[in-house]
């Protein structure tokens, strides 16, 4: 038996509206184990970054409670590391100073720092960016500093909310092969949000299906992939099944919504 | 090429930019020597371009002129300067703090509608007619102003940067420090521009009342004995003054912001 690392306990959120109150989230429970890479699949507006914001602790739960290896998560911190779908990288920063920002807050020393940031430029492959600004990015890039700069803090668990939402399908695909590279080095806990079945299966040991509003869980299905996945496995039967009847569960949600 | 030029958004070439800036300066010399020159306008009323010239040499060689800028420049920078000095942390403050927002806002806007001039006359009964009233009609034309807008630009940050920030384990102090501070910056900096800008206009409202000295006094004194081309000459310095300024606003802004640029 794995240990759980998150536990989603009973997390309800509910939102004052001039029209009364707004049921964002049903209650909902599961859990994260230790090393698994989870993601979250369901229509727009359903809810699942709402989950997401309340184990970063940036919202509060309307009922329920978040524990983080045990510990009740109640505000925001460097254990969570999290990935935006926007960019949100600091535009004044270097490639350098932007991933190790987390590291400056902390005090860790610049030697080190800049030690640690080269580590995770190599492992984004932008080795030789270390001096470019955000400005001078591509989006896939900046995404790629992004997961760096939250690598680089060694939170518990990283949290992406839909992190390639912004990019091209090209450079979305390329990412993900990336992202999973990324993971099969740090061997991080992931939960990662998406609308993207196709992602969610090429990415996830497990998917989570969110219904549309209020959000619930629908359905938990684990992906009967073998690791390491290749770009080649999107064509395979098993992928093509599972997308089939992922796409059937999305479809249903979304019609309910439209 | 010409269907090119008034395209809206599209890039036009370099020189073309620049001629047409000149061609501006140009137009306006013109137009005024054909009024002058022409004889449509009596040269009491508009000296002519040379006439304005010589003036002005004579005056920079009599020299009078140069303290008058000096002492009028020190009121205008004193006055921005405390002006941004109160009025920077406060916008600051009140774009990233609700609670600062909803306690200053509302008085600010309610101020700012205020116009100095009228309180030159409270000014002078409660500070007297030193340097102090002088700054503090330049301090009480700019700082209201500033102020807001410094809590316009602290507010558009993207609440997103502060969130990351957050996860990466900031303090709210280091949020204020590291993030609020630095993306601000830019914004500060235009606003420092424009703001100064109009503290240059409110300097000769402060110094037409119960002055003794400065560009304002000088003016108003031509005034007085009916000299147009020592109030046009006046007009002129302060209009390069603040053209010069803005101009090192400018410089400061791309030498230090060029991580804004695409080629680094």
């Amino acid at each position: 038996m794995d240990t759980a690392k998150l536990i989603i306990d009973q997390v309800g959120k509910v939102f004052p509206t001039k029209s009364g109150e707004m049921v964002a989230l049903d209650q909902t429970s599961f859990s994260v184990n230790d090393g698994e890479f989870v993601t979250i699949l369901g229509p727009s507006g359903c809810g699942k970054s709402t989950i997401l914001r309340i184990v970063a602790g940036l919202e509060q739960p309307s009922s329920g409670r978040v524990l983080l290896d045990g510990k009740e998560v109640k505000e925001p911190g460097p254990d969570r590391g999290m990935v935006f779908q926007s960019y949100t990288l600091y535009p004044w920063l270097s490639v350098e100073d932007n991933i190790s920002f987390g590291l400056e807050l902390k005090g860790v020393p610049k030697k080190q720092r800049l030690e640690t940031a080269k580590h995770y430029l190599n492992l984004i492959g932008l080795k030789g960016f270390e001096k470019h600004y955000p400005v001078q990015l591509s989006g896939g890039m900046k995404q790629r500093v992004a997961i760096a700069r939250a690598l680089a803090n060694d939170p518990k668990i990283l949290l992406m909310d839909e992190p390639f939402g912004a990019l091209d399908a090209q450079t979305r695909t390329i990412m993900q092969e990336i992202l999973l590279k990324v993971w099969e080095e740090s061997r991080k806990t992931i939960l990662f949000i998406t609308h993207d079945v196709d992602e969610a299966i090429f990415l996830g040991d497990s998917i989570y299906v969110m219904t549309a509003r209020p959000g619930r869980l629908k359905k938990n299905i684990k992906v009967p992939l073998d690791r390491p996945r290749e770009f080649s496995i999107k064509q395979s039967l098993e992928f093509l099944d599972l997308k089939n009847e992922l796409l059937g569960l999305i479809r249903e949600e979304t019609l309910k919504v439209i | 090429m010409f269907s090119r030029l008034f395209t809206p958004n599209k890039e036009i070439p370099r020189s073309i930019y620049i001629g047409a800036g000149i061609a501006s300066f140009v137009a306006f010399v013109g137009i005024w020597s054909l009024l002058s020159y022409g004889g449509l306008v009596n040269p009491l009323f508009l000296p002519a371009p040379d006439v304005i010239w010589k003036t002005a040499v004579n005056q920079f060689i009599d020299g009078e002129i140069l303290s008058d800028i000096g002492i009028s420049f020190s009121r205008v920078a004193l006055g921005f300067f405390f002006a941004a000095l109160v009025g920077v942390p406060l916008g600051m403050l009140m774009g990233s703090l609700r609670i600062m927002e909803g306690a200053f806002e509302p008085i600010i806007g309610f101020i700012r509608y205020m116009p100095a001039s009228a309180f030159i006359p409270l000014f002078i009964l409660w500070i007297g007619l030193g340097e102090a009233e002088k700054m503090a009609v330049i301090f009480f034309g700019t700082f209201f102003q500033l102020t807001l807008m410094v809590m316009d630009v602290t507010k558009n940050i993207q609440n997103d940067l502060i969130e990351v920030s957050y996860t990466l384990g900031a303090s709210k102090r280091q949020i204020f420090r590291k993030v609020i501070l630095p993306a601000s910056l830019p914004g500060i900096v235009d606003t420092l521009r424009i703001t100064f800008g109009w503290a240059w206009t409110y300097l000769v409202v402060a110094e037409i009342v119960g002055a003794t000295s400065g560009l304002g006094f000088m003016i108003m004194q031509a005034s007085r004995f009916l000299k147009p081309e020592k109030i046009i000459v006046g007009i002129i310095i302060i209009g390069l003054l603040g053209m010069i300024i803005d101009l090192l606003f400018k410089a400061l802004y791309r030498t230090s912001f060029s991580w804004m640029r695409k080629e680094g």
